[in-house]
């Protein structure tokens, strides 16, 4: 099944879904490791964390679309795609960031701190620039975020959470930290190896 | 200058970028299970660390503070089109493969880590010696993880047979698959952390 050949309602439940599992982007295209070696202590940060992620991929991930498509591809301006999307990503960010700050403070506490870290996010960017390399349409490339976007979520969480149980046992001294959290994604993307056989995109 | 070879000794092995800082992970296991690929990847890095961290440093005073991440993100990521261009005329076919990751080197944590923490401190020349001894630090673990992982994964090294490794090796799949690489660097980051830890435990 090409991924041109999925129509309809199908179609593109098949395109969120294989985002988010088989083709995963922390855990088979290794992005967004920094932030989550950092921020994934805990399942409560990670989930903030993944919940910020994965709106701002869905909505960047439409617009860095609609830019490529009507701006970029037919003024032969292909080689400004890095800065164009960057571009957009931060100032998204920052528009949200006012956004919950002025409408939202409680909301602001809670996601505050991570919303200058998904600027910097590669998984963001990545799932932008992998948009760019597929045949998709509008809505199947905000899918394709919002997919990418919520398997990180999942990914974080899920790490976040073994860590927590992880930290109360006893560990050599230099696999503290990274160390350990490394193995675990290790097996884990091996886990999530078995996703590969069910889609086909 | 003492203190540019110190600076060099601090990136290759006490600062780490990757095994202590634990930063830009990201492009490290992606782009490690081919040498060659590796090798254009550190190209551009190195390039890009040292020369964002030049122009950073020389406009450190004249970059306003609240618009400053999204100042050092264009100056990062010119330089990044440029490494694209070159690599895309250079070798179309290794771009084919790391392209997505050479336009990630603008989010890669070590150009802006560095950009934030020393270039936008410190003078140009200083910032441009760091940029250069933090990528080849960074390059140097790329170059060794990518030296395991291709032979164990492929039984080649930048595409050439080892002789007589097909005789009794089976290719290890899984060495160049995404979980080899979280397993290579967890063994690398362990060893490295381990060394440190015991003689600056005695000293303390």
């Amino acid at each position: 099944m090409e991924a041109t050949a999925t129509h309809g309602f199908a179609g593109l439940i098949l395109i969120f879904v294989s985002a988010a599992f088989t083709d995963n982007v922390l855990l088979t295209r290794f992005l967004g490791m920094c932030s989550c070696l950092g921020v994934s202590k805990k399942v409560d940060t990670s989930i903030g964390l993944g919940a910020a992620v994965t709106f701002v991929t869905s909505v960047t991930t439409a617009l860095n679309y609609l830019v490529y498509k009507f701006v970029l591809l037919p003024l032969d301006l292909d080689f400004l795609r890095f800065l164009t999307f960057i571009v957009i990503i931060a100032a998204f960010t920052q528009l949200v960031e006012m956004i919950i700050d002025r409408y939202s403070p409680s909301l602001y506490y809670a996601l505050g701190i991570f919303l200058p870290l998904i600027t910097v996010n590669c998984a963001i960017l990545g799932i932008s620039l992998f948009m760019v390399n597929k045949p998709y349409n509008f809505l199947e490339a905000f899918l394709f975020g919002a997919g990418g976007g919520f398997g990180w979520f999942l990914a974080i969480t899920l790490i976040g959470g073994i860590r927590e149980k992880i930290n109360e046992s006893m560990l050599p001294k230099g696999l503290e930290g990274p160390g350990i959290t490394l193995i675990i994604i290790g097996i884990m993307s091996l886990a999530f190896i078995g996703f590969s056989g069910i889609i086909k995109v | 200058m003492a203190s540019s070879g110190k600076l060099f000794i601090d990136a290759f092995w006490k600062n780490n970028p990757i095994l202590i800082q634990v930063l830009g992970v990201c492009s490290t296991l992606a782009v490690t299970n081919l040498l060659a690929n590796t090798l254009f990847m550190c190209f551009g890095l190195i390039f890009t660390t040292g020369l964002s961290n030049l122009t950073i440093s020389a406009l450190r005073n004249h970059i306003p503070d609240r618009i400053r991440m999204i100042v050092q993100v264009l100056i990062i990521s010119i330089y990044v089109m440029i490494v694209d261009i070159v690599i895309k005329a250079v070798s179309p076919d290794i771009h084919r493969f790391i392209g997505p990751y050479v336009g990630l080197i603008i989010t890669n944590c070590i150009v802006m880590g560095r950009a934030e923490a020393f270039a936008s401190q410190n003078k140009p020349f200083t910032s441009f010696l760091d940029g250069i001894a933090m990528g080849m630090g960074y390059s140097m673990i790329l170059v060794l993880i990518a030296l395991v992982r291709e032979p164990l994964g492929f039984g080649t090294i930048l595409g050439y047979k080892l002789p007589g490794l097909e005789l009794w090796w089976h290719q290890w799949t899984i060495m160049v698959m995404a979980p080899g690489a979280f397993f290579m660097l967890a063994l690398f980051t362990w060893f490295a952390r381990a060394k440190m830890a015991a003689p600056e435990g005695a000293t303390k």
